[in-house]
């Protein structure tokens, strides 16, 4: 598995983890505001468990756009 | 009055420690309400501080400690008001709400923000007039202001500019981009950060530790290394009404209001 199928699939673990649904119900283009059906507020805390899992900093500038986990997990794989 | 219930906030005194707590649906939003009710609570702080030596205002939304100003209201004011008359009504509320974060950051007790979640503008500026900043782990510090055509309103740049090197406010200030609570303390501005939902407890323990010391002497101490920055208080109340009545604002906060996200927080 390549370093962004592995990011991509962390994140994903995350999020399922994060908002408590199983994980095969996740896919990479997935959009993850109408999947999850959570708000900008509820964003911010994945953004949050991204940047302590991660061990980064991603402004939350960076997400504009983004909507889905595959290139939430581009944006992870720039900071690493 | 040692306990109080408001519409936004309450009140109580427990072991010598003042507890505010900001309770006001979704997430804190400073508008007239909240104003009046820090205003009931600053009125009573001489006669609440006389027994304790601990001030900590918490949260008990789970979405943060607190958003920011209230924009909805904020808008819905300035659209109600004919032009001429706006901008006495916006200098008004910030001098009020100047006055009231000016005693909590020179109140003569140490003053905790016990944190969590969205705290935002309005709240983050709540949170710097405090001494100390105690964070849970999924708390976020933001000024958006600029996203709006404005600036912190509320003294957050004076206070901001005290307590950090300029590099780092002028990082959060003009990107507007939020910092988790690790960033906050690795650069001074969160003394402690603690697991998710423990902010307050933490906060009660540092309490319980103050209040092993003379009062006296923490008083004059607090007095001695935290200047209030008043002169640039001012001029950022100044700065802020100017920049209020460019189109840029309106604009900005209609966007805000329009937006279909309950609460609108990305950039």
């Amino acid at each position: 598995m390549n370093s962004l199928d592995k990011t991509t699939d962390e994140v994903l673990r995350l999020a399922a983890e994060h908002f408590k649904v199983e994980r095969d119900q996740l896919a990479p283009d997935d959009d993850f505001f109408k999947k999850l059906g959570i708000n900008s507020l509820q964003a911010l805390d994945l953004l949050t468990r991204i940047e302590q899992h991660f061990q980064i900093e991603l402004p939350d500038y960076e997400l504009q756009g983004v909507t889905d986990f595959r290139t939430l997990a581009q944006r992870i794989q720039s900071r690493l | 009055m040692n306990i109080f219930q408001g519409k936004t906030l309450s009140w109580h005194v427990l072991d010598g420690t003042i507890e505010l707590t900001l309770d006001r649906a979704p997430c804190n939003e400073i508008g007239r309400a909240t104003l009046s009710d820090l205003e009931k609570f600053i009125a009573a702080l001489p006669s609440l501080q006389r027994e304790a030596h601990a001030l900590i205002i918490s949260s008990r939304r789970k979405e943060g400690f607190c958003a920011g100003a209230d924009l909805r209201e904020t808008y819905r004011v300035a659209q109600s008001l004919p032009k001429d008359e706006r901008l006495a009504a916006l200098r008004d509320f910030l001098e009020r709400i100047h006055h009231v974060m000016n005693i909590l950051d020179e109140a003569p007790l140490t003053t905790i923000a016990a944190v969590h979640g969205v705290t935002f503008g309005g709240g983050f500026e709540l949170a710097l007039a405090c001494d100390l900043i105690v964070a849970d782990k999924m708390t976020r510090f933001c000024f958006p202001e600029l996203r709006l055509g404005l600036i912190p309103g509320f003294g957050g740049i004076p206070r901001l500019k005290r307590d950090l090197g300029n590099a780092v406010v002028r990082d959060l200030l003009l990107t507007g981009r939020s910092i988790n609570a690790a960033k906050a303390q690795s650069v001074g501005l969160a003394s402690q950060v603690v697991a998710e939902g423990d902010a307050l407890r933490v906060a009660r323990s540092t309490a319980a530790q103050l209040k092993k010391f003379d009062r006296d002497t923490a008083v004059a101490a607090k007095k001695f290394i935290k200047p209030i920055p008043h002169e640039a208080l001012r001029l950022e109340i100044e700065i802020f009404c100017d920049l209020f009545m460019r189109p840029a604002v309106d604009a900005g906060l209609r966007k805000f209001v329009e937006s279909s996200d309950a609460l609108p927080y990305l950039p």
